[in-house]
């Protein structure tokens, strides 16, 4: 663990502690949850106890007739007001509250609005529905069945369970080189479905003023400017008359991307009862209903030769969307970025076919630090590299390193068509095995191998795609994936940057700080980043997918850079000589050749608003504003090495150490890289040994509480090991990429391999997470089942 | 946020008056101590009371831990934590740290309580099968005064036990021997989860070195935390050795009942019964001076 100086106070880049800590180690965040309004009322969800069961009567007299309850609201209610079902992120329409049937257990049914949140709960049990139970999909393999029964007859002509088909690549061209391949490796692997389970559920304040017309919404969003147009699109509320306000968020993981039936509930109750009107979720309802993510059942297959080389990569997905299609995902990207499942490998033909379903389970697709999907292409190439290594009794490090793409290369257009935009891959390999000793590992596995002890070593080696996405084929419902971003100097020099992304624990307020500071040399402490409300920031589409430093960083870069520009042409007025003859030393222009004659950043800023004339042409003020369109993603990488041992007599897996080596670019406060990539591999620890959301045969979801869903603690990790190389990306105005999901991305690979490895001595090729002591001893025993 | 049904609340500073006042509320009415078994239930509206008795006052009564040469006398309301960091109940009985460092998490043990953790009488339960394995007694207290049940007759199946209507759980009494030892394994998927499999043992030597009492109780693998009573027929008069060991744990995995889900497969877990009663009796033979 590298400590952290509490004395470095960097103007710009470098190790400084977050400003945005102080508030909530003291207890001062402010989150949804702690807004508390004038007759502020109460909502609480009736929800499905059935998978798939139609609507037969509801009754809500008794509900209604409850003290303090001061509205009861069906489907049938929202059907008259055109709002019973809303469009979801995907172009699909997902129910708002249960009009016909029910299509997976927990899905919305009613809304009570009560005085308090007792009342409103108490109400719920007297609401009455007479459900007709239907034969519910929820095995994926078996929901394209002639005789399963059609889940989605609300959409006309639907006859299946289809949601759609999907392919990237070229299949002839990778049957062609699969043909002449010395050595073919066919593995079935299931990445199951796991859920965000942020540390705050989901919830909303809706506060409607009915004499104005307008709606102010505080809401647990990770995109408060897409969420507030597509209000307006789906409510018919003008949108300058919508203010959507996200306050401090306890975690998202992708979680609060959607717009979810609660959110449009909460808006309803307000608009209903003419007050002011709060929904927060329980901890059962986060985990049953809102945005889960993976759920997809894939064959991996790789073509090389004798030696180890790697020809071509195919996959066949079957992905379960759930009972509807709500994965957050640029448009034109309905797997999201899976087609960078070649991954860091330089092969001659790739192909990959999907087909994805409807099944009687909770929407959602692609939350939880995914990536758009490339959690699963990652684990896909990663897994099956390891299963070639295995074929060919060769070391998994080598294999990788004897495949992995030359620098010349960059920038590299894969055979999926994805632009590559910098990487030096094997530095960064070579310095995590060199970190972790991986030729002293490989020895003591061979002495405890002897001595019967199990251990393993798993290696991944990731290439990331993120920073969604450039405007021209990266949008969302029509909103094209660009960030605006807003500087303004004050008159003594101190700043207010405003930002379109929100953070749910990233730290802009301090990294966006030090991205301003870098380039006009204010310190991070005189710079006030604000973030996460719609009336005092620019439209932009928010944080997930890594995209924050991607497209807002440059964003902010850029419009620091507007501001200097214009801060250089009134420092020439102050010391009377030509811009040309200037120079930028962070924090002041001087002139060329004279370094007494400067004047600072404040002085101009004072200048920009002060008495005396500016030259010909300029206006006061010293501020700027800009919309970035990114030009690519930016793609960065990192090579992990797992060590786990394994108790021959339980079969209990312990992660002994992980190290971590990132490549990110250009590293802006690396403690907060750190912290970012320590999360996600507490993430992947969990994905790879113990999260699942299950389900019976019935459909009743087994992982409804954190009891039954288990996350990682503090006593599941190592002591994390963390590296770094810089490999700047070429198109971002400071070279950074993003890194929030990196870790995310490339630990469940690492562990699995390592899991499977240790096993190695028990012939085991391949077995499915989570890996539970229960599933390590069944592969021990050669019974390794899928989880689904 | 979950919140549960309405309910009265009464808050006892007795046991005399606990027991009043469940004797006057019926079988509407629950005792409370540290709440993380019920509250999580009320919360989730699956269980509903129209009373909660609080009887957390009666800690001052009830909190002791009292050591002699013969027994231990726990009163009911002792807390995990209190458990955990009891250095002379360690050295008589370490199986009480070693499952108390396995119980839940901090939070959990500041407040639950032994007498909470018996009653609620979990199969998964850690406490259940310690006790069960010291051939440990509970002390039951009505109006009409006290009454003795051993382990072995307290839990009547799941979520079932011996106490009646208008009595409490008072007091646990546990033997103490001379050359005895005792240990406790817990298989967990993570930290603070229920067990997958756990089990205590202990073992009492006699002075030939060979075993003349041995018990062991397993959780998680039957209707209610489970004495396998084939195993102190087996090991009684047996030098300690790995094959004696092995056999018991091979009785432990014949004599339970375990049932696949989540947590793991049936097999699964009748493989831990045997490990876990292994390693156990391994390391209370070694704590008895074995």
């Amino acid at each position: 663990m590298t400590t952290v100086d509490n004395d470095l106070k960097p103007v710009g880049y470098g190790r400084m502690l977050r400003k945005e800590d102080p508030r909530f180690v003291r207890g001062r965040g402010r989150y949804t949850d702690d807004v508390q309004l004038p007759g502020m009322l109460h909502l609480a969800i009736l929800r499905s106890p059935f998978a798939h069961a139609r609507i037969v009567h509801m009754d809500t007299t008794a509900a209604a007739a409850l003290p303090r309850v001061k509205a009861v609201v069906t489907g049938a209610d929202l059907a008259g007001l055109g709002l019973a079902w809303m469009p979801t992120l995907s172009g699909d329409v997902q129910a708002v509250l249960a009009t016909d049937k029910v299509r997976f257990q927990g899905q919305e049914v009613a809304f009570v609005v009560a005085e308090d949140r007792y009342a409103a709960r108490d109400a719920l049990e007297l609401i009455d529905v007479e459900y007709d139970v239907l034969d519910p999909v929820i095995d994926a393999r078996r929901a394209l069945d002639p005789a399963a029964p059609v889940i989605r007859d609300d959409l006309a002509g639907k006859t299946d369970n289809h949601c759609f088909d999907w392919e990237t690549g070229d299949a002839a061209a990778t049957a062609a080189v699969f043909e002449r391949a010395d050595v073919v490796v066919s593995q079935d692997l299931v990445y199951p479905r796991v859920h965000p389970a942020p540390m705050e559920t989901c919830g909303a304040v809706a506060d409607f003023d009915a004499v104005e017309g307008r709606l102010k919404l505080w809401s647990t969003t990770q995109a408060p400017h897409a969420h507030r147009t597509l209000y307006a699109m789906v409510a018919g509320i003008p949108e300058h008359k919508i203010q959507v306000i996200s306050p401090d968020i306890g975690g998202g993981f992708g979680n609060k991307v959607p717009i979810y039936p609660g959110y449009v509930c909460a808006i309803v109750g307000s608009i209903v009862t003419g007050k002011p009107v709060k929904w927060m979720e329980d901890r059962s309802e986060n985990l049953v209903s809102t945005g889960f993510a993976r759920d997809y059942i894939m064959r991996g297959e790789i073509a090389a030769t004798r030696d180890g080389k790697i020809l071509a990569i195919r996959t066949h997905v079957l992905a379960d969307h759930g009972a509807f299609n709500g994965t957050a995902a640029p448009v034109k990207y309905p797997a999201g970025f899976f087609g960078v499942f070649t991954g860091s490998y330089d092969i001659e033909a790739a192909y990959c076919s999907m087909t994805a379903v409807y099944t009687n389970k909770a929407p959602g697709g692609v939350a939880y630090a995914c990536s758009f999907r490339i959690t699963e292409a990652v684990y896909l190439v990663e897994r099956i590299v390891d299963c070639l290594a295995y074929e060919l009794d060769m070391d998994p490090a080598l294999l990788r390193l004897r495949n992995l793409l030359k620098p010349d290369q960059f920038p590299y257009m894969s055979k999926t068509g994805w632009e590559y935009d910098s990487g030096n891959y094997e530095p960064t390999m070579r310095l995590a095995l060199s970190l972790a000793g991986y030729d002293d590992l490989r020895r003591e596995q061979a002495e405890r191998r002897s001595r019967g002890e199990i251990m393993g070593i798993g290696i991944a080696f990731f290439t990331e795609a993120v920073g969604a996405g450039p405007r021209k084929n990266m949008d969302i419902l029509g909103l094209g994936m660009a960030d605006g971003c807003e500087l303004r100097v004050h008159p003594t020099g101190k700043a207010v940057v405003r930002l379109s992304v929100q953070s749910q624990g990233q730290g802009h307020e301090t990294t966006f700080a030090q991205i301003v500071a870098e380039e006009i040399g204010i310190p991070p402490a005189d710079i006030d980043v604000v973030h996460g409300d719609t009336d005092q920031t620019p439209f932009g589409l928010g944080t997930y997918g890594s995209r924050s430093t991607p497209v807002s960083g440059a964003a902010a870069a850029l419009v620091a850079r507007k501001v200097r520009d214009k801060a250089k042409l009134i420092a020439a007025s102050m010391l009377e000589v030509s811009v040309a003859d200037l120079e930028w030393q962070k924090g002041s222009f001087s002139v060329k050749g004279d370094p007494g004659a400067a004047v600072t950043i404040q002085d101009i800023a004072m200048r920009a608003h002060g008495a005396g004339d500016l030259p010909d042409g300029l206006e006061g003020g010293l501020e700027a504003q800009i919309c970035y369109n990114p030009s690519n993603l930016t793609y960065p990488h990192g090579a992990y090495i797992c060590v786990v041992d394994i108790d021959p007599g339980t079969a209990v897996v312990k992660v002994r150490r992980f190290v971590a080596v990132d490549d990110c670019g250009t590293r802006i406060n690396p403690m907060i890289i750190e912290g970012q990539v320590h999360g996600g591999l507490t993430d992947g620890v969990g994905m790879a040994l113990m999260e699942m959301i299950a389900f019976d045969e019935d459909g009743n979801c087994l992982g409804a509480s954190l009891m039954d869903y288990l996350l990682p603690t503090a006593l599941e990790v190592p002591d994390w090991e963390t590296g770094f190389t810089v490999t700047p990306s070429p198109h971002h105005p400071i070279g950074a990429k993003g890194v929030g999901e990196s870790a995310t991305v490339g630990s469940p690979p690492a562990i699995v391999n390592a899991v499977v490895d240790a096993l190695r001595p028990y012939g085991v090729r391949h077995a499915d997470m989570p890996l539970t002591p229960s599933r390590v001893w069944d592969a021990m025993r050669g019974h390794a089942q899928p989880p689904i | 946020m979950q919140v549960p049904a309405p309910f009265e609340y009464a808050r006892a500073s007795t046991v005399d008056e606990a027991v009043a006042l469940l004797e006057r509320l019926g079988d509407t009415a629950r005792l409370i101590a540290g709440g993380h078994s019920l509250l999580p239930m009320m919360k989730l509206r699956l269980a509903s009371f129209d009373h909660l008795i609080d009887i957390n006052d009666l800690h001052g009564e009830l909190g002791y831990i009292t050591v002699t040469p013969d027994e231990v006398r726990i009163g009911a309301l002792a807390r995990h934590r209190e458990l955990l960091e009891s250095d002379e109940l360690a050295a008589v009985h370490p199986i009480f740290r070693d499952a108390e460092r396995v119980i839940a998490d901090p939070v959990v043990r500041n407040r639950g309580t032994l007498g909470g953790s018996l009653c609620q009488a979990d199969p998964s339960e850690d406490l259940s099968a310690v006790c069960t394995a010291l051939g440990a007694s509970c002390v039951i207290r009505g109006s009409g005064g006290s009454r003795v049940v051993p382990m072995a007759d307290f839990h009547r199946g799941p979520y079932e036990t011996a106490v009646g209507e208008g009595e409490i759980l008072t007091e646990v009494r546990v033997p103490v021997h001379a050359r005895a030892g005792s240990a406790y394994a817990k298989v967990e998927r993570r930290a603070g989860d229920w067990a997958v499999v756990s089990a205590g043992a202990f073992v009492r030597l006699a002075a030939d070195g060979t075993i003349a009492d041995a018990r062991v109780g397993l959780a998680a693998v039957g209707p209610n935390t489970t004495g396998i009573p084939g195993i102190p027929a087996a090991l009684r008069g047996r030098a300690p050795a790995e094959d004696v060991y092995a056999e018991a744990g091979a009785i432990a995995a014949e004599g339970c009942d375990p049932a696949t889900d989540q947590r793991g497969s049936a097999d699964y877990k009748r493989h831990l019964a045997a490990e876990l009663t292994r390693r156990t009796l391994r390391v209370a033979v070694s704590r008895a001076g074995g």
